[in-house]
């Protein structure tokens, strides 16, 4: 194997990290403010690609719109399951919330699966992210050069919202301690509505590129990028933003290096990230950037 | 054990439950009979998932996983050479077990055995985590037995999956097995080892400054599921001939966390009532996916809709009902009379 092969892994890795990154970030904050495991990120995901297929190819609206559409109704969808199925849960068991989230996942994936049929729909590419450029004899697919750097710059909002806006100090205060938050006159569930709308709307970010990257979507296409997405979450540390991105960019590229350097292991690489996930659990359990399990904050 | 009333009530009332499957047998239809047959094999995968996640409080997703294995195992024991041969088409299986061949016993107790192997082997990493993290590591668990499965194709045939397997699953099979892990299951809960179990469910870290081992209990039950899990596979298998690394998805899972949710976390009579009602609403509940006529208005059916409702009703009963039917109250006989005279007393 050669250095341009090589080359291209590692920026097929970047690519496909930055998407984890993305929708490991909707993990990682959720967990900070409530300690939850979203377990139906991932089909949050799987709506945002469909809002965004709807948008293009059934009412034929330009990419652009249909894309931004796509997120901020999955941005909705994100408070509005908060809403109905987590909040009456705030005060019970975990794991009660945990099994309602298991619920909202199923309910997610089998109300598309009416909807839309089971049948892979395929994606409309906009010419935009569909050709690819040649530099040196190296061919770096357009998508796989701009994924990352939208990824960026969505990582990099969100660290300026965190750390330099009053909203910010807010969802960070919440992750500490909930109860002396609102004794402060912090409106909670408003910052955790907030908390459910970035972290959906980055999943349907990372939908829309994951989308446009493996061009056939279906109702179940969200479980496996959601799985691996928490793999990478808790890799990086539960609760931290810039942690869930590493975690992100480690999943991504040591999946795609993998898959290069051991094309026999091929058939394995979705149990992969679990074996990772087993390990950094057992030898590491608050993950690269994280702080104790029971005290996360971004 | 004790020949008192409360024995000799459990006795005759499993008697009652084989007298009314020996008449049903020959009176109900095909179609009953299969569903009674699954509706027996859940009770035993739902008893035995609710001994960890109810009982112990651990809550795990593994049972797709073990419920895998114990297929694969049990059907590789009874497929013939002859059929090993002429399945493996991609490449022969491994000489080792093409030629194995047993009978559908010994075969269902191995496939048991090498699950509960599997379960003891994998409790020591998986039980170093607990809540959420172990749901997600014991999730990771169900779908790499399925990505090795895909890929193992010298031993499970890869994708193919494997056909033709005797259908030596009856309703007798079912409600045996149903049975003995109702019983083996309930006297544990009911022996020291439930009581310790218990003790990690409602404070495990009160359970440890009681000197419990903590990791051996949790042990002990994930070991006794993945035994039943795995024979309950080896039924399914058997009753359904047919299987490949695409049936036991996390689907599988979410029927079994349904059935203990509804019935109550750590209740096993709930588990059982669960059971019934979940298995046989699942079958009506098959109107609303079929096309249907109402006063000559014509609604097509709706393929899926079954799961949209089922997982609707998982979320409404955590919302308002999280107890579920029996909380974690086990019927007894004693209550019963202590009932029955009670109503006596104050009428």
């Amino acid at each position: 194997m050669n250095s341009t092969v090589i080359l291209q892994q590692l920026v097929n890795g970047i690519s496909l990290g930055s998407l984890y990154g993305l929708v490991a970030i909707g993990y990682t904050m959720v967990y900070g403010v409530i300690r939850l495991i979203n377990f139906a990120h991932g089909d949050i995901m799987m709506v945002g690609m469909y809002f965004a297929f709807t948008g293009v190819a059934m009412m034929f609206m330009p990419w652009w719109a249909a894309f931004l559409l796509s997120m901020i109704a999955t941005a909705l969808l994100g408070v509005i399951i908060d809403r109905i199925a987590y909040k009456p849960l705030r005060n019970a068991s975990r794991i009660s919330a945990l099994i309602t989230a298991i619920g909202v996942s199923f309910f997610l994936e089998n109300l598309f699966l009416v909807v839309y049929g089971g049948v892979p729909k395929a994606f409309p590419v906009p010419s935009v992210f569909g050709g690819a450029i040649n530099i040196h004899g190296v061919i770096f697919p357009n998508i796989a050069i701009i994924t990352p750097i939208v990824a960026m710059i969505f990582l990099g909002i969100l660290l300026v919202l965190l750390h330099k806006t009053k909203y910010g100090m807010a969802m960070r205060a919440l992750s500490l301690d909930m109860e002396t938050v609102r004794i402060m006159g912090v409106n909670v569930d408003l910052i955790i509505s907030l908390v459910f709308a970035i972290g959906s709307f980055l999943a349907a970010l990372g939908g829309i590129f994951w989308a446009m990257r493996y061009p056939a979507i279906n109702p179940l296409i969200g479980i496996m990028p959601g799985l691996k997405a928490f793999a990478a979450a808790v890799l990086g540390g539960i609760g931290s933003v810039a942690g869930a991105a590493v975690g992100g960019f480690i999943i991504g590229i040591s999946e795609i290096l993998i898959v290069a350097l051991f094309p026999a292991l091929a058939g394995y690489k979705d149990a992969f990230a679990f074996l990772f996930l087993i390990f950094v659990l057992l030898f590491k359990p608050t993950g690269i950037m994280g702080e104790d399990l029971e005290r996360g904050r971004f | 054990m004790k020949l008192d009333r409360n024995n000799i009530l459990t006795a005759l009332f499993i008697l009652a439950i084989f007298v009314f499957f020996w008449y049903g047998n020959h009176n109900f239809t095909a179609y009953s009979i299969r569903i009674w047959e699954t509706t027996a094999i859940f009770l035993m995968l739902a008893a035995s998932y609710n001994l960890i996640n109810g009982v112990t409080g651990q809550f795990s997703l593994e049972p797709n996983g073990f419920v895998a294995i114990g297929a694969y195992v049990a059907a590789i024991l009874t497929l013939t050479p002859a059929q090993k041969e002429a399945m493996f088409i991609i490449e022969p299986m491994v000489p080792w077990l093409a030629h194995l061949h047993m009978s559908f016993l010994p075969a269902l107790i191995i496939a048991g055995v090498v699950t509960a192997i599997v379960g003891f082997l994998l409790g020591f990493p998986v039980f170093r985590v607990r809540g959420d993290y172990l749901a997600i590591v014991t999730l990771g668990f169900g779908l790499t037995i399925r990505v090795v499965s895909n890929n193992t194709i010298t031993i499970t045939n890869g994708a193919l999956g494997l056909k033709g397997i005797a259908s030596y699953t009856n309703i007798w099979w079912c409600l045996g097995w149903a049975v003995v892990s109702m019983i083996v299951i309930m006297r544990i809960v009911d022996s020291a080892f439930g009581r310790a179990m218990k003790a990690i469910r409602d404070d495990e870290d009160a359970a440890i400054a009681m000197g419990i081992n903590t990791l051996w209990i949790k042990q002990a039950a994930f070991v006794t599921a993945a035994f039943f899990e795995g024979v309950g596979g080896g039924l399914l298998a058997h009753l359904i001939t047919t299987i490949s690394p695409t049936m036991f998805t996390f689907f599988l899972t979410f029927q079994l966390l349904i059935i203990i949710v509804v019935g109550g976390l750590g209740s096993m009579t709930g588990t059982a009532i669960a059971t019934i009602l979940v298995i046989w609403g699942n079958e009506l509940l098959r109107v609303v996916e079929q096309p249907m006529n109402i006063f000559g208005l014509h609604i097509p059916g709706i393929p899926g809709m079954r799961m949209v409702i089922f997982s609707v009703l998982l979320i409404v009963i955590m919302i308002f009902a999280r107890e579920g039917i029996m909380g974690q109250k086990e019927f007894s006989w004693d209550w019963l009379f202590s009932k029955l005279k009670g109503r006596g007393n104050n009428a």
